[in-house]
């Protein structure tokens, strides 16, 4: 298969499209990165910057949105080019919603910053929330490599990240049980890891879309779901 | 990208296990010196539309021409190998191509009208093939055949103005009566649309979708967005070989070969 169309155009149209995802994915690690690292050093400034970079995040989508119509409607593009698209389409859906965790994250940080810490839960969500940046850069790195193999071992990988928010689940429910007290900054800091596993299943959509964009196939959903939360009670 | 060009084997292997309409196996074509049609088995079923796409000069139009012997004409051209409708041999010395012609019909690329009228012009085939008793009969034909082309109620009061006094997208349509009026089995299209405007087009393709219901449509394509539209299958050919051959939604979103990918895309095949 060649690489370049006659019309170098469309080449242009799709390389600056996959441009535009680049430069969300980074701004989304970032935000990633910056709104945990808030949370745990109880930096009020910093959750503010992360909070304000979600606009630019929000204009990217729409722009890829834009230039993804467009490609359409000018280009029709079949097969690879098609998956491509679509793809495109979809990933920066997947991104935006993790912008908007961690903008959520750093909102969180304005109100637990204070009140007591809760033990290092601080901490253990900004390891989790490295995790989900690791996997969220691999992800692009697979993208852009049109790395099959890659984005399918980020995909079994998202089930360490479920397993790490199972462990804070029960250890937000320890901290409450022990100290009602506690049931304000854990309830926060609940919601926080919840929203960075979500994270990661935006993460593993985009994964899924490498796979589908560089094989045809959507890959089948055979990863084992790792989120026991819902029967915890019996734990 | 996966590298993996399919081979010969495999592009049967695709290919259903629907009774065929068409069934054509080691189909080479030779003009002259030139070997055109390379070892090409297809399987074309019926009430399906089937789309040809390729390369100018990829044989797809003279793989076309294989189906009603119209290569017969041309002396340096030489067919080999087996093509059945619905298991004959249509290459048999028994088969009078005159008839075989009249069961596959065929439009052409620029609409053609005799110089007669539009009656003239649909009832001719049924004449000379002695499909009507007498005068009410072929009136019915003429009628149904036109109906059939959806050109019926364009031309009802004028079926006795010249053919080729109609508009161009007219005159396509009425080649496309005049095909269907001898109740053909198979209808072969060669670019029946590259010459027609996009209303035009878009009629014509309305009416293949429609003629489906009575027919085998074979049509060969340069324009990739039509296949796309109007055909469930699709076969692409590249230097004479049958590359790929599939459901068309497949071909067209997530095709296997890469020759058939770089084509479709637009790159440089």
């Amino acid at each position: 298969m060649q690489d370049q169309h006659i019309a170098s155009a469309f080449d242009r149209d799709l390389e600056s499209i996959q441009a535009q995802i680049m430069k969300m994915g980074g701004l989304v690690e970032d935000a990633i990165r910056l709104g945990a690292q808030s949370l745990d050093t109880r930096d009020e400034e910093l959750a503010e910057k992360v909070r304000a970079g979600d606009r630019a995040i929000d204009g990217l989508e729409e722009l890829i949105n834009d230039q993804a119509a467009r490609l359409i409607a000018l280009r029709a593009p079949a097969a690879i080019d098609l998956r491509l698209v679509l793809s495109v389409i979809k990933i920066s859906a997947n991104l935006e919603r993790i912008g908007d965790y961690a903008k959520n994250m750093a909102k969180r940080t304005g109100v637990l910053s204070q009140m007591p810490p809760v033990n290092d839960s601080a901490g253990s969500i900004r390891r989790m929330a490295r995790t989900v940046e690791a996997m969220l850069k691999d992800a692009l790195d697979a993208y852009i490599q049109r790395d099959a193999d890659l984005a399918l071992d980020i995909i079994a990988r998202d089930e360490d990240l479920d397993q790490m928010y199972n462990a804070l689940f029960r250890e937000f429910l320890t901290f409450m049980m022990e100290d009602p007290r506690n049931i304000t900054a854990c309830m926060h800091l609940h919601f926080i890891a919840k929203n960075v596993e979500r994270m990661g299943d935006h993460v593993t959509s985009i994964a899924e879309q490498v796979v589908y964009l560089v094989t045809g196939v959507a890959p089948a959903d055979a990863r084992p779901k790792a989120d026991e939360t819902s029967v915890a009670s019996k734990a | 990208m996966r590298d993996n060009i399919i081979s010969e084997k495999d592009v049967m292997q695709n290919q259903t296990a629907h009774p065929a309409k068409i069934a054509a196996r080691n189909v080479q074509v030779y003009y002259g010196d030139t070997h055109a049609i390379k070892d090409v088995n297809v399987d074309i079923e019926a009430n399906t539309v089937t789309a040809f796409i390729g390369p100018s000069g990829c044989g797809k139009s003279t793989f076309l021409r294989c189906i009603n012997r119209m290569n017969d004409t041309i002396d340096v051209c030489r067919v080999e190998g087996d093509i059945r409708i619905d298991g004959e041999d249509i290459y048999d010395r028994k088969v009078d191509p005159v008839q075989l012609r009249a069961k596959v019909g065929m439009v052409f690329q620029k609409p053609n009208p005799f110089p007669k009228s539009i009656y003239d012009n649909v009832a001719y085939g049924p004449r000379i093939h002695g499909l009507a008793r007498n005068k009410a009969e072929l009136d019915d034909i003429v009628e149904k055949a036109l109906r059939r082309g959806a050109i019926w109620n364009e031309v009802k009061d004028r079926l006795h103005a010249p053919g080729t006094g109609l508009s161009g997208g007219q005159q396509q349509r009425l080649c496309i009566a005049r095909a269907v009026a001898t109740e053909p089995e198979v209808l072969l299209m060669d670019e029946p649309c590259s010459a027609l405007d996009p209303i035009a087009t878009a009629q014509v393709e309305e009416l293949i979708d429609e003629l489906r219901q009575s027919y085998s449509v074979v049509i060969v394509t340069h324009s990739m967005q039509q296949a796309a539209r109007v055909s469930q299958k699709t076969a692409f050919f590249h230097l004479g070989n049958l590359v790929e051959f599939g459901e068309t939604d497949k071909i067209f979103t997530a095709p296997e070969d890469p020759r058939t990918e770089s084509y479709i895309t637009g790159r440089i095949g």
